[in-house]
């Protein structure tokens, strides 16, 4: 996505850009900077993620895909026309929806995840007795 | 105020890369849940501190009903995830569309000269990018779900492809001419043609996609999600919406990647090859024999092995068995029976599923081994117990080049000396494939429901289990 951005802009052209172009191309450099650098760390530490946990890690990078969030305040609590308001507080509610499933239900998932009870023989045994 | 949201941004950012950091391991993973908790936290309050930000009851409104819709949604049944997780990616991608549509109507009528190309460019992104993820992700739920009126099989028609990549060219001619001219007098139209057309080709994408595929289908729309919220950071300039975006966006790519490896499948195979519908032509439907075992021969067997590998399916899962499975393992690991449970990576419907589902029945971990570390152990096994599972331990993967399964990895169950196999019924399964397995010298036949089979099986030989 970053790359065809970047072609857009660049066959646009700097003329084309109305107001302040070089405020402007200034502007999206560091932004293309921060989105090539954070995939290529995302890349590096979801590849080490267990493959046992990849169930719980969809649903944790959901509710962090959920930082839509920031720009859903943004957009409903800012001083705009009520339509506009309308659809930042429905982008809020969908957002929030996710941050609280998302978050929730990793945890609940992860919680399940258990060793082998090394420890607990005895107890084992006396359940297996008592068939 | 600047310094400090940029600040709580900046940590909210670390706290994201550890969050994901911690899922490298079971012990720590917890603790990752609470890293990104908190990061959401801070990065709410940052936003929700801005001057622009007045009307704070439009905020607390949608926050208290996301909340109560979001708490139920996070019991769903672990069979229900997969679904949950598609209808999250929908949110995401309505949260993402409908930012992008409320900043375009606001900057066009108050102050157009801000639709720079630039923007216009990051903002047709994100609405494209956000919509498709809204209906391609509602029907991958459905179709999960099983709901009656959507499709479980592929549905396919004459110039499929044609017609959804022209719908898509469409959708991207279109922003390309809002990107040109933003004010000019086609806007108006344009805009919401785009989103309507976003909103189609979502549902087009997913129609000609069977269950089989649905673990690909949903890593792709996690990254899509992602990178709609990417989209979003780049309108609204905003670096912390494009980190946490990315870091979704790379785990849906990895993710996606990761399960065409497990089926031998491109991404343009699994979007426009409309797996498993081809399975009538396959012309050899003469009636082979299966051999079938009772179950007190099977317990027999069973008790006399070393080590014994269960491959666990979905059908395990749709049978709810999994509780019944672990006790089978007790009975069995009581006798000092090395007992593994083979999982591959497609098995259930979403990346993971299966650990998930077999955790859930507090089968430990340290039991559930990957397909690529039990296959070298597999000649050692002394009985396969297949449960639910058929694709995933079909030998045709490996010679048969008419079948749609051709080089998928697979578990080497034929390997062991003896399988069983729990099977409901002597119908195919999900992508309706013969299974070759089934018919192989030292494979026996378990029919029946198998949470009823395995009980019995634990039943059996915790009767004999009494003599030792």
């Amino acid at each position: 996505m970053g790359i065809p951005l970047a072609l857009d802009w660049i066959a646009s052209g700097t003329p084309v850009l109305p107001a302040a172009p070089t405020e402007e191309a200034a502007d999206l450099w560091p932004l293309l900077f921060v989105f090539l650098l954070s995939t290529f760390i995302g890349l590096g530490v979801i590849a080490r993620v267990s493959r046992l946990l990849h169930t719980p890690l969809m649903s944790l990078t959901n509710a962090i895909s959920a930082i839509a969030v920031v720009g859903s305040i943004l957009v409903a609590g800012g001083d705009f026309p009520v339509a506009i308001r309308v659809l930042g507080a429905i982008a809020l509610f969908a957002s929030t929806t996710n941050i609280v499933s998302g978050f929730l239900i990793t945890d609940r998932m992860l919680k399940m995840f258990k060793e082998r009870p090394g420890e607990k023989p005895p107890g084992e045994k006396a359940a297996g007795g008592k068939r | 105020m600047h310094a400090a949201r940029e600040a709580a941004y900046l940590a909210a950012t670390a706290l994201f890369i550890f969050s994901l950091y911690w899922m490298n391991a079971p012990k720590t993973a917890r603790r990752g849940v609470f890293a990104g908790a908190g990061a959401m936290l801070l990065a709410i309050a940052a936003t929700w501190g801005q001057p622009s930000v007045i009307h704070h009851a439009w905020i607390v409104i949608p926050i208290l009903v996301g909340v109560a819709v979001g708490v139920p949604l996070s019991r769903v049944p672990l069979t229900a995830v997969p679904q949950r997780t598609a209808l999250s990616h929908a949110f995401g991608g309505l949260a993402a569309g409908l930012v992008g549509t409320a900043k375009f109507y606001l900057w066009s009528n108050s102050e157009p000269e801000l639709l720079t190309p630039l923007r216009m460019t990051a903002i047709v992104a994100e609405v494209i990018l956000g919509f498709l993820t809204v209906t391609g992700s509602l029907m991958a739920a459905a179709k999960l779900q099983e709901i009656r009126w959507i499709p479980q099989r592929p549905v396919t028609y004459p110039l499929q492809n044609v017609t959804n990549i022209g719908l898509f060219a469409l959708a991207v001619a279109l922003g390309i001419l809002l990107i040109v001219a933003p004010g000019g007098t086609s806007a108006p139209i344009a805009f919401p043609a785009i989103v309507g057309l976003a909103l189609v080709f979502g549902v087009l994408l997913i129609l000609p996609i069977g269950g089989a595929d649905m673990p690909t289908v949903i890593s792709m729309l996690n990254s899509y999600a992602g990178l709609s919220a990417v989209a979003m950071g780049f309108v609204l300039d905003n670096k912390l919406l494009i980190t946490a975006g990315a870091l979704d966006g790379s785990s849906g790519l990895i993710l996606s990647i990761i399960m065409c490896r497990a089926m031998n499948r491109s991404f343009a195979n699994v979007l426009f090859g409309a797996f498993g519908k081809v399975q009538a032509a396959k012309g050899e439907a003469e009636s082979r024999a299966y051999k079938s075992e009772t179950i007190e021969g099977a317990a027999q067997v069973l008790e006399q092995a070393n080590f014994v590998v269960v491959i666990p399916g979905y059908g395990m899962a749709v049978a709810q068995a999994q509780h019944r499975v672990r006790e089978l393992a007790d009975e069995l690991k009581r006798r000092g029976i090395t007992v593994k449970f083979a999982i591959h990576p497609v098995a259930g419907r979403m990346p993971g599923h299966m650990n998930v589902l077999l955790a859930e029945a507090e089968i430990p971990y340290d039991d559930l081994v990957e397909m690529d570390d039990i296959n070298p152990d597999m000649p050692q096994c002394d009985v396969a117990l297949v449960i639910g599972a058929n694709d995933v331990v079909n030998p045709a993967a490996r010679f048969d080049k008419g079948t749609p399964i051709y080089g998928m990895p697979i578990i080497d169950a034929d390997k062991a000396r003896a399988v069983f196999a729990i099977k409901r019924s002597k119908n195919p399964g999900f992508a309706g494939i013969d299974n070759e397995l089934y018919f192989a010298d030292r494979t026996f036949m378990l029919f029946g429901d198998a949470k009823a089979v395995v009980g019995d099986l634990v039943k059996q030989l915790s009767k004999g289990g009494a003599g030792h």
